[in-house]
């Protein structure tokens, strides 16, 4: 039999360069592979939530236990932020409409910074801290120590009970915190414009909301819904997706912080140029 | 109703065991990647028997009944609980026989945010929906003296020593008469009696609710209690299978080191 010899020997620099070229192939292929991985995860896991969440047999009790959680004892905690938001608001806002002679504008220009944009984002952003990395520290440790498991193997659906009642309550509870925030920074800003001058409850709430409009209000609590839905959803992904060990714990947390914080920024450019479409 | 050693070990040496088989393994494989756990694994577990799983870390105890209440889906071979095919299932198929097997976790899983008693409540008033309010409770002070713990309702879990959590946590299991258990390494973790106490306490659950069992330790002593039958997992193939007596008198290194 013929032996079989090549024309064109491959030289040693080229053979590396070809290796190295697949092996970058290779990783960049993994890399591709585990992002979609990821994305198509995500999808799966928000089509099980719509499902379980019209499903039957709905955990009220856990639910209104989660609403207890997530907004009753957020209260102390948007009570001091929404307070200092509309303080150090009017501090900051108060010299410069002075100088303009237009210091009665004060209270409308705070009460609608706060309504339109400043009470929503601060405080989703402060639940994305709170509630967020709540949701994903407890469901994480609740992997690890199988505690998830326990319930899938006893014929009880973890997501309905652990997932749909987390992402539902703070779907409804940080509108109302928000709201609850909004009113706050308006008293925080009536305290504010009394350090230095002296007007009364009534004058700065009247002066306060006849500049603001149900346009005002309607696209801020909107986005509300969504800043909620998105902290629950990605609080809870990340703890229910947790790897093995307790470090994982702490990196579902952490992830679910960071990931709720910059979609709640997205999400509000988002509903900024909706809204400017629309109305 | 508690039963001493002596009776415990005689009872379970020679529990009577039919030839129906509750769980049928056959040819099941797994992997993890490049890693395989499982090879060709083919076993029964009959009615009325403890089927104790002996194996070293790593060998795929605890995959293989992870595998068996579809925790892990398994790459090939079937395994059918009570004449169902667990990989055919649909979810409402697979939660109707895993009603019936109770699953105890190395670990215990009790849910740490709740109270014993919630515990056990979580999941009878799931699973057991036509009991009454009075009747959960009559069941879970029942299933409580059961394990040596009636007095502990109110506790937490965190205020539980890990032999206490292991016990908690079978109460859980049994509160809802499953017909089959499988033990996750019941005894890792705990020193020497605590280890006997649950070692009993299992014969004691089989003697009281009739289940049959698969064990999975590497626990000799565990097994010299428990074992109806013994099949010992090696690399994630099945090695020997046999009685007590057959492993002990076994010149076989790989056997002989467990039962030094």
């Amino acid at each position: 039999m013929k032996k079989f010899t090549p024309v064109i020997k491959v030289k040693g620099y080229a053979t590396q360069q070809s290796k190295k070229l697949s092996e970058n192939t290779l990783k960049k292929t993994q890399i591709a592979s585990i992002f979609f991985a990821e994305v198509a995860s995500v999808f799966i896991f928000i089509g099980v939530l719509i499902k379980e969440t019209f499903s039957r047999d709905f955990e009220f009790k856990e639910f209104f236990r989660q609403c207890f959680q997530i907004g009753y004892k957020s209260l102390p905690l948007i009570s001091v932020t929404g307070a200092i938001m509309g303080l150090v608001l009017t501090i900051q806002t108060r010299p410069v409409l002075v100088d303009f002679g237009a210091v009665s504008l004060l209270p409308g220009m705070v009460s609608l910074s706060l309504i339109r944009e400043i009470g929503p984002v601060i405080t989703a952003l402060i639940c994305a801290g709170k509630v967020g990395s709540g949701m994903g520290a407890e469901l994480g440790s609740m992997k690890v120590t199988e505690q998830i498991e326990a319930m899938e193997v006893s014929s009880i659906n973890p997501m309905r009970f652990l997932v749909v009642t987390r992402v539902l309550a703070a779907t409804l509870m940080i509108p109302l915190l928000v709201l609850y925030a909004d009113a706050l920074g308006i008293l925080g800003s009536w305290i504010g414009v009394n350090i230095k001058g002296d007007v009364s409850f009534t004058l700065f709430f009247s002066q306060a909301f006849s500049v603001v409009n149900f346009a005002d209000f309607l696209p801020a609590l909107v986005k509300s819904f969504f800043f909620g839905a998105v902290i629950g959803l990605v609080g809870c992904y990340n703890g229910y997706n947790a790897g093995r060990g307790t470090e994982s714990v702490g990196v579902a947390a952490n992830t679910a912080v960071v990931q709720a914080s910059l979609l709640v920024i997205i999400i509000d450019l988002i509903a900024v140029q909706v809204t400017d479409m629309i109305l | 109703m508690i039963l001493n050693q002596a009776d415990i070990i005689t009872n379970s040496s020679h529990a009577a065991h039919g030839d129906e088989a509750v769980i049928e393994i056959a040819n099941l494989s797994k992997s993890f990647g490049d890693q395989e756990v499982l090879k060709d694994v083919s076993l029964k577990l009959f009615k009325g028997e403890n089927l104790v799983v002996l194996g070293k870390s790593g060998s795929g105890k605890s995959v293989l009944i992870k595998c068996i209440v579809r925790l892990l889906n398994s790459d090939s071979g079937t395994i059918n609980v009570f004449d169902k095919e667990i990989m055919s299932l649909n979810r409402d198929e697979l939660s109707e026989v895993r009603k019936k097997i109770g699953f105890l976790f190395q670990s215990g899983a009790l849910y740490d945010s709740m109270t014993v008693k919630q515990n056990l409540e979580f999941h009878l008033k799931r699973i057991k929906r036509e009991l009454s309010k009075s009747e959960i409770e009559e069941k879970i002070a029942e299933v409580l003296k059961n394990v040596g713990l009636p007095d502990s309702m109110n506790r937490m879990p965190s205020e539980l020593s890990g032999g206490m959590k292991k016990r908690i946590s079978l109460a859980r299991t049994i509160v809802v008469d499953p017909e089959i258990m499988l033990y996750d390494e019941p005894t890792t973790g705990l020193d020497p009696v605590t280890s006997d106490e649950i070692s009993l306490l299992i014969n004691e659950v089989q003697e009281k609710y009739k289940t049959s069992s698969i064990i999975i330790t590497h626990d000799i002593a565990v097994a010299r209690t428990n074992a109806n039958r013994i099949v010992m997992l090696l690399d994630g193939k099945i090695y020997l299978e046999g009685n007590l007596e057959m492993f002990e008198n076994s010149t076989d290194p790989n056997i002989k080191s467990f039962f030094k």
